[in-house]
């Protein structure tokens, strides 16, 4: 189908697109569009507005410290993935990206338009979520930092008020003796996931595990985080951590898939990732 | 009346230019506008491909794109892709050979989508040769012989460069 008409916007910089984000209250921002115009097209959203924020250079952006990877507004999904500084300094990122849709559609898409759009099943939200991130956002009115865990208030629904703009999500760097790992599980490779975990496991200086944390997308509403330090206990039982992951989420049936299969499909893959993790935290210890 | 847009972009190398409404998607623009029928479309949500043209040379789905946003940019369809006295393309010959294709719907997104990915990856393992096809659905062949084209098509594009150079 076709996109139902509305008023279009292309500003140039960033001032620009917040006035006119201010002067049209039911205004959306449209970024890589791999989201917001199927949504439009199946005629399922029908703003008044787009912003159309492509054309603001000053968003295309992607700064890489040793603190961890700053993704702008117009940093694209496959920019992102192949950035080699990026992986060296926060490489769950990029392994997460790979899972995202396709090479065409990660040409496009964002990596802030995808914490913007807040999929529960999506892979970003999860992996910000696990690695305690923040989101930048900018409206007319200033400027604020919202945590991962106050960003994702439900399906779909960012904490962004009307007239916000996502500038920037940060994702930490990893720390010494850490390792990440990211496993899921779709129907089809680049589909959306059943069910898909982030582990990141840090080990001490006598690699006895410091802290073990995973981010789930799949199961409920928004992302779900989980601190299993205590549950794996100092010497990783990553099968008890798997089992206490089990016994605590909550997740539906739809037509993909059973709660049940989904409950056991999510104790497998974290089993898997916390395992993947902790080898790495191990490798990156002897180093 | 529907506000309208000057866009002027570059497809297959010429300057084209459209008065059009905002809400114009780019696969649209090609086909109705530009008359570029080579262009399919299949699902207009992103799904099945068969709309992939290159974007500054990178695969991307038209149908998910405004025609305001491409504005300024290059875009090459199915029908930039042959040699300009009409030679088809080592991509599009090695599809031929391979029977790489049935009813064709879905041959242009494909055409478009290899073209790019053997330009990045010369010498694809068969995993990347899945990877980079995943996302075009392809109702007839089976894609066993797409597999079989793209391969073919690097053999064909390292012969073309081999003779290039001597
Ligand atoms: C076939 C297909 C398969 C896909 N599979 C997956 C998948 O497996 N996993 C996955 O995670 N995603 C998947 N996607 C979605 C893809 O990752 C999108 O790129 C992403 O969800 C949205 O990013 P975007 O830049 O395209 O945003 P847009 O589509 O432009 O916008 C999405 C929403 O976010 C808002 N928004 C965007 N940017 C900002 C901003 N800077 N500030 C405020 N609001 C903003 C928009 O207003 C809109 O509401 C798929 C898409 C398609 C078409
Ligand atoms: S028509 Fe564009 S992906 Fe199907
Ligand atoms: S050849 Fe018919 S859909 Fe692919």
């Amino acid at each position: 189908m076709k996109p139902p008409p509305f008023g279009y916007h292309a500003p140039g910089t960033l001032d620009e697109a917040l006035g006119v984000l201010a002067a049209v209250p039911g205004g959306k921002v449209l970024a890589g569009g791999q989201s917001l115009v199927p949504l439009l097209n199946m005629r399922l959203a029908a703003p008044s507005d787009l912003v159309d924020i492509n054309r603001v250079g000053e968003l295309d952006t992607l700064r890489v410290t040793a603190g961890g990877v700053r993704a702008g507004a117009l940093a694209r999904h496959a920019r992102v993935e192949r950035s080699a500084a990026a992986a060296a300094v926060q490489p769950l990122l990029g392994r997460a990206l790979r899972h995202v849709a396709h090479p065409a559609i990660r040409n496009r898409g964002t990596v802030v338009g995808s914490l913007a759009h807040a999929d529960p099943a999506a892979e970003l939200p999860a992996v910000l979520a696990v690695l305690r991130g923040t989101v930048e956002a900018a409206s007319a009115r200033g400027r604020r930092t919202i945590a991962a865990a106050e960003f994702f208030r439900g399906p779909l629904e960012p904490a962004l008020e009307p007239g916000e703009l996502a500038v920037s999500a940060f994702f930490p760097a990893a720390p010494p003796r850490t390792g990440t790992a990211f496993a899921e599980t779709a129907r089809r490779h680049g589909d959306y996931a059943l069910s898909g975990v982030a582990a990141v496991v840090t080990l001490d200086e006598d690699l006895r595990v410091a802290a073990a944390r995973t981010g789930h997308l799949g199961i409920a509403p928004v992302p779900v985080v989980f601190d299993l330090t205590g549950a794996a206990g100092p010497g990783g039982d990553w099968a008890a951590a798997a089992a206490h992951v089990r016994e605590r989420i909550d997740p539906e049936s739809d037509i993909h898939a059973g709660a049940g299969y989904r409950r056991h499909l999510t104790g497998v893959l974290t089993e898997r990732a916390l395992n993947a993790a902790a080898s790495e935290a191990l490798r990156k210890a002897g180093e | 009346m529907e506000e309208s847009f000057e866009v002027a972009l570059t497809v297959n190398g010429t300057h084209r230019t459209a008065r059009v409404p905002a809400r114009r998607l780019l696969s649209d623009l090609l086909r109705h506008d530009l008359g570029l029928t080579g262009t399919h479309v299949g699902c207009e949500h992103g799904v099945c491909g068969c709309c992939t043209v290159l974007l500054d040379g990178e695969p991307v789905r038209s149908c998910l794109m405004f025609a305001v946003t491409a504005a300024g940019h290059e875009v090459t369809t199915v029908e930039g892709l042959a040699a300009e006295d009409g030679t088809p393309s080592p991509v599009q010959r090695a599809f031929r050979e391979c029977h790489g294709l049935q009813c064709g719907f879905c041959t242009p997104g494909f055409l478009c989508t290899v073209t790019a990915l053997l330009r990045e990856t010369p010498n694809p393992t068969e995993e990347q040769v899945l990877e980079g096809i995943s996302g075009n659905l392809c109702r007839c062949t089976g894609y066993q012989n797409i597999v079989k084209s793209v391969h073919r098509a690097a053999v064909l594009l390292a012969e073309a460069a081999g003779e290039g150079e001597s």
